[in-house]
């Protein structure tokens, strides 16, 4: 029995990845949620969203390095983050001008404006792949770790080595403000409340007198802003590569609509069952199982219930699940 | 068929004939197979969708089952690696479906609530862990036997031919496994659904070695009949003969010949198809479909049974696609799960069946072959046009840097095509009638 150590270990291969995916993929399906609660369609171009906006605060990254602007012990990504949004917000803007409009005023079904998106998923993508290439990009700088394993060690005299690496602690705290200030805004300004009142009842918030093309455009600026984050949090804390973000798209689907379609609350709530479920399922428990149990009953197999690569399977196995068992989300979205 | 119809096929006929006449026939043909390949993909698909408006994006899930089945049934067989699990693997699969079909009946009979909740986490949790108990060490001994070139259950050993309609069969039972599942979801969620499927279909194939050697990819699969090898027609001597009384030289003839024959045998299906689509459009069954299509409530009120439908159109269009997947991964004589991409097999084929004309049979075998063409030529034809494009720039990292990119222009051009489609003629190339 070795409590203290199954605890570290458990912290460090469980519950701390688990807790900065969980906020990657919260704020993911934060910008999934407000779309399909405002523009009524599931985005198909969100992944590539995504790899769009995070590469172009990779460019703006490499420039700023360039001309010897860095964070400093703070990676210099998030100097670049607000640029990053910028452009990709303008170009968001530019294909709803250009293309989505059209399908709002001929009142489209959700189905065609899904296929629409995935018409944009291709543009993106392509422009991604142009602009940057297909190729895994690395571009986290400063301080790496807060926390190093062996100076825990030292100082615990643990046999388990505790990591917090700064990306994960930057991507907690960011996800933390934006969540707050993305529920200040929709509680308490009358842009937000606005902006719920159109999701709920879109004749009446007409009637009220709420410009519809004014609550699109913020959505549209919202999601982005929260796409872009999530996705530079994701490539500072992994690494960028264009294709996984547009794989990201499943999990973070099954993140908003496990929450709830349409319920912001939900999202996160999703977000953080997705992520802890796949790395429970897809983590090797023989470490944690070994301290616990006394050494003659250790086990011999790896107490891995899957793979890593089948952890689609568990996002994907919970998705069926709650929209067969309660097809609303647990905080009844739409 | 009306002129406006023709018309359209000329112009695609054409494109290709100038493919032939500016770069290559041989390029040209190979065009063209792919083209009729995706074809046969996009009927699949227009069922589903034209027929029936069934959005599912796990066509790449199809067509990797239609490769898998090659695999089975045509690939070298592996006696020691059968002998060494292969009953074992046999009975855990057994066991597998049992206990689904267990989980199923007693999800049926007993009352909604909690007892029968927990019924289903204990049968369900303590299935797997038995299911996983019989499979591993299966597993683990097919897996050991000579990794480097084997290492998997290997296949029959039977004519190519054979492992199309099995490709087909396979897809179907999967879409039937996945329409029980999802058809009853709404069409966005049915969209996501599938999308989810077809990622864990590939991760299956990515990661279990046994079944088809993973990532580490099998190649030598046979070629279907009539297909020769290139290498057997050079030797042969008549063949040699003919080919420099045409005035061609050996290899050339030979490339040349063997992909005629891909051409003719994947035509013959795809005619097959057409005429058995069409015939099946414009009976009793294809308007009841399109009844169903474009009013559910409606079809539902004259007692036509919505979700049964949905289903066996949804079997249908999967196994269509199954079988070009089958013939896709014969042809290529190997199969490498990494190759099956979303944009590749299941976005594309979409926008091939929007571009042509959802609905119409002859509409996805138009996008089919447009698109296909499109798809290849852009990748060929991109970089020269970006070198064309970026003449003015000085040489270096920029200029290589586009160079090297234009091949994914593609992607914006699909992109671009598909919204222009959309936006200003949203019934396609070829409208429904």
């Amino acid at each position: 029995m070795d409590i203290l150590n199954a605890l570290v270990a458990f912290l460090n291969f469980v519950f701390i990845p688990g807790l900065a995916y969980g906020s990657q993929l919260a704020l993911g399906a934060l910008a999934l949620t407000l779309v399909y609660a405002v523009l009524r369609f599931s985005n198909f171009a969100h992944g590539d969203t995504m790899a769009f906006g995070t590469m172009w605060v990779i460019l703006i990254t490499w420039l700023l390095q360039s001309v010897g602007i860095t964070g400093g012990v703070l990676p210099t990504g998030l100097i670049a983050l607000p640029f990053g949004i910028a452009i990709t917000a303008a170009f968001v803007l530019a294909t709803d001008r250009v293309v989505y409009r059209f399908y709002r005023t001929q009142k489209a079904a959700p189905i065609i404006l899904v296929i629409v998106s995935t018409g944009i998923m291709f543009v993106m993508n392509g422009l991604t792949r142009v602009i940057i290439g297909p190729a895994e990009q690395n571009f986290a700088d400063g301080a790496r770790m807060i926390l190093a394993p062996n100076d825990f060690k030292e100082w615990s005299g643990l046999a388990e080595g505790l990591a917090l690496k700064q990306t994960t602690l930057i991507t907690v705290i960011v996800a933390a403000i934006c969540v707050a200030a993305l529920f200040w805004f929709l509680q308490r300004t009358r842009t937000g409340k606005s902006m719920r009142a159109y999701s709920d009842n879109e004749d009446l918030a007409l009637l009220s007198g709420i410009n519809p093309e004014r609550m699109v455009a913020i959505t549209w600026i919202i999601a982005t802003a929260l796409a872009v984050i999530a996705g530079t949090l994701y490539g500072l804390d992994k690494s960028y590569r264009p294709f996984i973000y547009f794989q990201l798209l499943l999990p973070m689907a099954a993140a908003a609509v496990v929450g709830g379609l349409g319920s912001p609350l939900g999202a996160i709530a999703g977000g953080f069952i997705i992520a802890f479920s796949e790395v429970f399922v897809t983590y090797a428990w023989k470490k944690v199982v070994t301290y616990l149990v006394s050494a003659d009953m250790a086990p011999e197999g790896l107490l891995q219930l899957l793979s890593t690569d089948y952890k689609f399977a568990v996002s994907f196995t919970i998705l069926i699940l709650v929209l067969l068992v309660m097809p609303t989300g647990i905080f009844k979205g739409k | 068929m009306n002129n406006r119809n023709l018309l359209m096929f000329a112009g695609v006929a054409l494109l290709f004939v100038a493919t032939g006449v500016f770069q290559s026939w041989n390029l040209s043909l190979q065009i063209l197979i792919i083209g009729v390949l995706s074809s046969i993909m996009a009927l699949g698909v227009n069922m589903q969708w034209g027929y029936a408006g069934l959005f599912s994006t796990g066509i790449m899930g199809s067509v990797a089952l239609g490769g898998l089945a090659v695999v089975l049934v045509s690939g070298n067989p592996v006696p020691e690696g059968w002998a060494a699990g292969g009953p074992r693997l046999l009975v855990s699969l057994g066991f597998g479906v049992l206990l689904i079909a267990a989980a199923v009946y007693l999800y049926n009979r007993m009352a909604v609530g909690t007892a029968r909740r927990t019924a289903m986490i204990l049968l369900l949790g303590a299935g797997f862990f038995a299911y996983r108990a019989i499979l591993d060490p299966a597993v683990t001994a097919i897996e050991a036997f000579n990794p480097a070139t084997a290492g998997n259950i290997g296949g029959l050993g039977l004519p190519s031919l054979l492992s199309w309609p099995v490709g087909a069969l396979f897809a179907g039972l999967a879409a039937w496994v996945i329409g029980k599942v999802a058809l009853g979801l709404r069409s966005d969620y049915l969209a996501i659904a599938t999308l989810g499927i077809a990622e864990i279909i590939l991760a299956v194939m990515k990661n279990e070695d046994w079944l088809a050697r993973g990532v580490k990819n099998i190649i030598d699969l046979p070629r279907p009949w009539p297909v020769p090898y290139e290498v057997d027609l050079q030797a042969d001597p008549t063949f040699v003969a003919q080919a420099a009384n045409w005035g061609f030289t050996s290899i050339e003839a030979s490339t040349i010949l063997v992909k005629l024959l891909y051409l003719v045998v994947f035509s013959a299906v795809l005619l097959v198809l057409i005429y058995f689509s069409e015939r099946a459009l414009n009976s009793p069954w294809g308007r009841m479909m399109r009844a169903i299509r474009d009013n559910e409530v409606s079809s539902a009120a004259m007692g036509k049974n919505i979700k049964s439908r949905h289903l066996q159109v949804f079997i249908i269009g999967s196994a269509v696609v199954g079988l070009a997947g089958a013939m896709l991964t014969s042809m290529e004589g190997q199969l490498t799960p990494s190759n099956y991409t979303p944009l590749r097999f299941t976005f594309l084929i979409w926008v091939m069946v929007i571009v042509g004309g959802s609905g119409n049979n002859w509409g996805a075998v138009l996008g089919g072959l447009l698109l296909g063409w499109l798809w290849l030529i852009v990748e060929n034809a991109g970089p020269v046009a970006m070198g064309y494009l970026t003449m003015p720039l000085p040489d270096g990292v920029l200029k290589a840097h586009l160079i090297e990119a234009a091949p994914h222009l593609r992607l914006i051009t699909l992109g671009a095509v598909l919204l222009l489609v959309l936006r200003f003629s949203p019934k396609g190339l070829l409208p429904e009638k």
